[in-house]
């Protein structure tokens, strides 16, 4: 994974709640094998009418936000599926930074799998930088987000935060436990299925 | 302090721990399917390793078969190559798959615990958010990405920070639980909590609403727990749980010995504390009807749709939701819920294609036709399901009332495979998810149970199935 380095884009606000992965990529483009390639699929029944033309009202056709790396939405971001598909598209469009008062716990986790940083804010702020949606600068090592007029400072679990600044793979770092996993193994009551 | 069933469970799973880091948990069922894992083993080829236990891990093919006739060629070709492409994984990494063919195929979340695969005290994971249902027989399962599957092939753990425990107890006794169902009290659960009302916890659901439910209607609790946010809900095993899994076809050979420890173990400490709790009354519950986009926008089958001010209570974030969600499902506020003309209807899916599910659906129906303006389908959970219910001649009472007798899969609970709402259609359905596009680009779905879906089949509109005889 690459790691994660300081962004500054203007913010896509995209004003709504309870966002489902659903709606992030519909089902009829989850029967790719690879996980590149879903850009084009984000947001598809928002974007495009059944012609496949752009939606004029829909925030990510605007003109404005073309290049953003940053989204920002509502509360409950990324609930229903576990399509890890929902990740790899939001990447894949171009956004690393999503922003919201909070995330479902499944696509939260997904998004440090993929080098994106999901930051939680009060609502109340979220809420303004909706509305005026302005350049941002993302810097993780200082847990900051800054504009010209305003800096907001934002929490994240330390253990996430070196997974994003380093890019770590994950797996690689879990196998060094080998050892313990074998010891595990050898007391655990729960039988094989085969 | 004493221990929740979650904590207890949790803690005999771990592997490595370390002060404010996750903990490193140990996985003992990894069920696979078509669609979330074609990358992960892909991932495992490019690194260059291997399944850590093939016998931890089964898999089957279910989001996107065809339910239609299993000797005809596959018409899909990005779906056959999906299913391909499983097939090719698990050959190369040495993985059980109950593919199109196998007696044993069906939704991952149905052949798990009709095999014995899903055991208590056990961790369960899957690429797919309803593996919540599994804990109704007291197993921590949940849903991961694919990511996570492909950490879980190579090494059989996950880094995970414990979730905090929400107790959801349910009190009384159902009047006529014929007509208000386990899909019932769990939907009016998440009317009342919230679609994000468990985000960061593990429910474990108590009470004598539960204890009385059988196996199969703490499957459908349970299954839905992710509607309400929370990865994970769980009922402590009791006598049901320990003889449901008994001679199966996986069914461990030291079964009874696991059970006398589950049977002393698997309970939450009487001075333990839960971080929230909930509790639902359910003497006087109705059977619930959705209304909107999303499992919380729901309401009882004898109201009408709500208008924004009643629902969204001030909150302008809320208002707006439901705004766009009833302009989507083209509904005005205000309209009983009975007067909702349907045009489909489909009896199916993780949440609600058990036998019992079919058993009661079949008795509102026997003898009946359904309505001409609408078409229904029936699609058992899995092969064992269709099986044992063409055994017991329910498929018979299905189709001379002219509902269409499928093979088994999730179909049209997410539409991947040809079984579609057509754009504008309105479907009384069993499953789990009523948002946008769900069921089909601009289909709309009212989530509901077995026999609610069956009785608005007859009529062509939604009915309280308290006024009819299920007895």
């Amino acid at each position: 994974m690459e790691k994660f380095k300081k962004i500054k884009t203007i913010v896509t606000p995209l004003d709504q709640v309870n966002i489902d992965t659903d709606q992030i990529v519909p089902k009829q483009f989850l029967k790719l094998i690879q996980k590149t390639g879903f850009g084009k699929y984000l947001f598809y029944d928002w974007r495009y009418d059944e012609n496949e033309n752009q939606k004029k009202g829909f925030v990510l056709n605007n003109k404005k936000y073309q290049g953003s790396q940053i989204l920002i939405t509502g509360n409950n971001f990324g609930c229903g599926s576990s399509r890890e598909h929902a990740v790899w598209a939001l990447k894949d469009y171009g956004f690393s930074v999503i922003i919201a008062a909070s995330f479902a716990d499944i696509f939260y986790s997904n998004c440090f799998k993929n080098g994106i940083l999901p930051i939680i804010l009060d609502e109340k702020i979220v809420k303004k930088l909706t509305h005026e949606p302005e350049e941002l600068e993302v810097d993780l090592e200082n847990q900051t987000l800054s504009s010209s007029s305003k800096r907001i400072s934002f929490e994240i679990d330390s253990h996430k935060k070196k997974i994003l600044l380093e890019g770590l793979d994950d797996i690689a770092q879990t196998l060094q436990f080998e050892d313990r996993v074998t010891e595990y193994e050898k007391q655990s009551k729960i039988p094989s299925v085969l | 302090m004493g221990k929740t069933l979650f904590e207890k469970i949790w803690d005999s799973h771990v592997v490595v721990e370390k002060e404010n880091n996750p903990s490193l948990i140990y996985i003992d069922r990894h069920l696979v399917h078509e669609v979330t894992s074609p990358q992960a083993f892909e991932g495992l080829r490019i690194n260059n390793r291997t399944v850590r236990r093939p016998n931890l891990t089964i898999a089957t093919m279910d989001h996107n078969v065809p339910t239609t006739d299993r000797r005809l060629p596959i018409l899909d070709q990005t779906s056959a190559i999906q299913m391909q492409t499983l097939e090719k994984n698990c050959k190369d990494f040495g993985i059980e798959l109950f593919d199109i063919n196998s007696p044993n195929q069906g939704i991952v979340h149905v052949i798990g615990p009709q095999l014995g695969i899903t055991l208590p005290g056990s961790t369960i994971v899957c690429g797919d958010s309803h593996t919540s249902t599994h804990g109704a027989f007291g197993a921590l399962a949940f849903g991961i990405g694919t990511s996570e599957v492909e950490h879980v092939l190579a090494s059989q753990t996950l880094w995970l920070e414990k979730p905090k425990s929400f107790e959801i107890r349910v009190d009384g006794k159902r009047k006529n639980p014929h007509a208000v169902t386990a899909k019932d009290i769990i939907l009016s659960i998440i009317k009342n909590i919230g679609t994000s009302g468990g985000t960061g916890t593990i429910v474990e659901y108590s009470g004598e609403g539960i204890t009385d439910l059988s196996m199969e209607e703490r499957m459908t609790v349970c299954n839905m727990s992710i509607e309400a946010g929370a990865r994970a809900g769980l009922v402590a095993p009791d006598e049901k749980t320990f003889a449901y899994l008994r001679n199966r076809k996986y069914t461990p050979k030291n079964y009874e010995s696991l059970v006398g420890h589950w049977r002393e173990n698997l309970k939450t400490d009487t001075n333990a504390k839960f971080d929230k709790t909930f509790t639902l009354h359910i003497d006087n519950i109705a059977p619930q009807v959705s209304w909107g986009t999303n499992p919380g926008m729901t309401c009882d089958v004898t109201e009408s749709v709500p208008f924004a001010e009643d629902y969204s209570n001030g909150d302008q974030s809320q208002k707006k939701a439901m705004v766009k969600a009833l302009e989507y499902m083209d509904l005005k506020p205000g309209t009983p819920i009975t007067e909702i003309k349907i045009d489909r209807v489909f009896i199916g899916s993780c949440t609600n294609a058990r036998i019992e599910d079919l058993i009661e659906a079949s008795k509102v129906i026997k003898d009946q036709k359904i309505s001409k303006n609408v078409r229904a389908m029936v699609v058992p959970g899995s092969q064992m399901v269709k099986k044992q219910a063409e055994e017991m001649g329910i498929d018979k009472i299905f189709t001379d009332a002219k509902f269409e007798w499928r093979e088994a899969g999730c179909s049209m609970c997410l539409g991947m495979n040809p079984d579609i709402l057509s754009p504008g259609e309105r479907c009384a359905s069993t499953s789990n998810r009523n948002f946008e596009g769900r069921q089909g680009t601009g289909g709309r779905t009212h989530l509901v149970s077995p026999v609610m879906a069956a009785a608005a089949a007859l009529e062509g509109h939604f009915v309280d199935v308290r006024q009819l005889d299920l007895n």
